[in-house]
């Protein structure tokens, strides 16, 4: 899967490189601001009130 | 040799199904652990520190509005009865929280109401709506995160007899006591009572109650650290003697 997606890449492995890490930055942006936090707000359900 | 010349003329490895399904469970690993750090270490520190800022961006406004103030003599001590602020609207940031023993840079800001995510994930602490206000007969309540979202109360079990809770308002400073801790089950809403655990009794003390979740990052049961008023001062009369070695005490 992501062999095949190196290869599919154009270029030198310079460029490819380059191309790798943006969207490694790209896909750690999404989750950090909206992937994390939504699954936070399921799986997280830690209660600090007293209520009845 | 003639494995050089196979390995250069190597055909491309072919996609399996196994090789993706492999693929995929390592990158499921790997989010989940990303995830892991996110939660526990990288958001905490983030929404910490942004809780801190808006505490100290809070209080900046208080200092400005003390400086035309009435001046106090130097070495006054007593200040009469603490003045009681009205109750703000609802997410509204009201004051801050200085506990020494939670770390000398340690500030929080307390906003009014108790909400997840209105409040607890964001603001940082929450008060108790209906329960009374710093320095006012009766039970001021508040409660917050012990781990993750900056977790407000992190270090709340580490409190010890007589450690000084201290809260700021736009009125002054209200400096508190640390007396007992308390674990209830979550239902235990008697510790917000005007005299905690006490129904319809009249109150004569001044009590800060500080709510969380116990153990930590679990919901079974909740810790409840009770203090008692010890002392108030106003804005200009500077911070109280308690905070003399913590960073930035306004």
């Amino acid at each position: 899967m992501y062999g095949a997606l190196w290869r599919a890449l154009p270029g030198p492995v310079w460029l490819r490189l380059l191309v790798v890490l943006v969207l490694i930055a790209g896909v750690l942006f999404s989750l950090v601001t909206w992937g994390f936090p939504w699954v936070d707000s399921i799986v997280n359900n830690q209660e600090v009130t007293v209520q009845v | 040799m003639s494995s050089h010349a196979t390995r250069r003329a190597r055909p491309a490895p072919r996609v399996t199904v196994l090789g993706v399904l492999g693929e995929l469970l390592i990158t499921a690993g790997l989010l989940v652990l990303l995830f892991l750090g996110w939660q526990l270490w990288f958001n905490d520190l983030v929404v910490g520190g942004e809780q801190r800022g808006a505490a100290l961006e809070l209080q900046q406004d208080w200092a400005a509005g003390s400086a035309d103030g009435s001046v106090v003599a130097p070495g006054t001590t007593d200040f009469g009865p603490p003045v009681v602020g009205a109750a703000p609207p609802e997410t509204e940031s009201f004051a801050t929280l200085y506990v020494p023993r939670f770390g000398a840079d340690y500030v929080r800001p307390i906003a009014e109401g108790v909400g997840t995510r209105t409040v607890l994930n964001t603001l940082g602490i929450g008060h108790y709506p209906g329960t009374q206000m710093p320095g006012e007969v009766g039970n001021f309540a508040i409660a917050a995160h012990r781990t993750t979202y900056g977790a407000p109360f992190a270090s709340i079990a580490d409190l010890r007899l007589g450690d000084p809770i201290v809260v700021r308002t736009a009125d002054g400073w209200y400096t508190y006591r640390f007396r007992t801790m308390d674990y209830v089950p979550p239902s235990g809403v008697e510790v917000l009572n005007a005299v905690p655990a006490l129904d319809g009794a009249e109150p004569t003390d001044r009590i800060i109650t500080l709510t969380s979740c116990n153990p930590r990052f679990s919901s079974a049961e909740r810790i409840i650290a009770y203090g008692v008023f010890d002392s108030w001062r106003p804005n200009a009369a500077g911070p109280p003697p308690e905070l003399s070695g913590v960073v930035d005490p306004g």
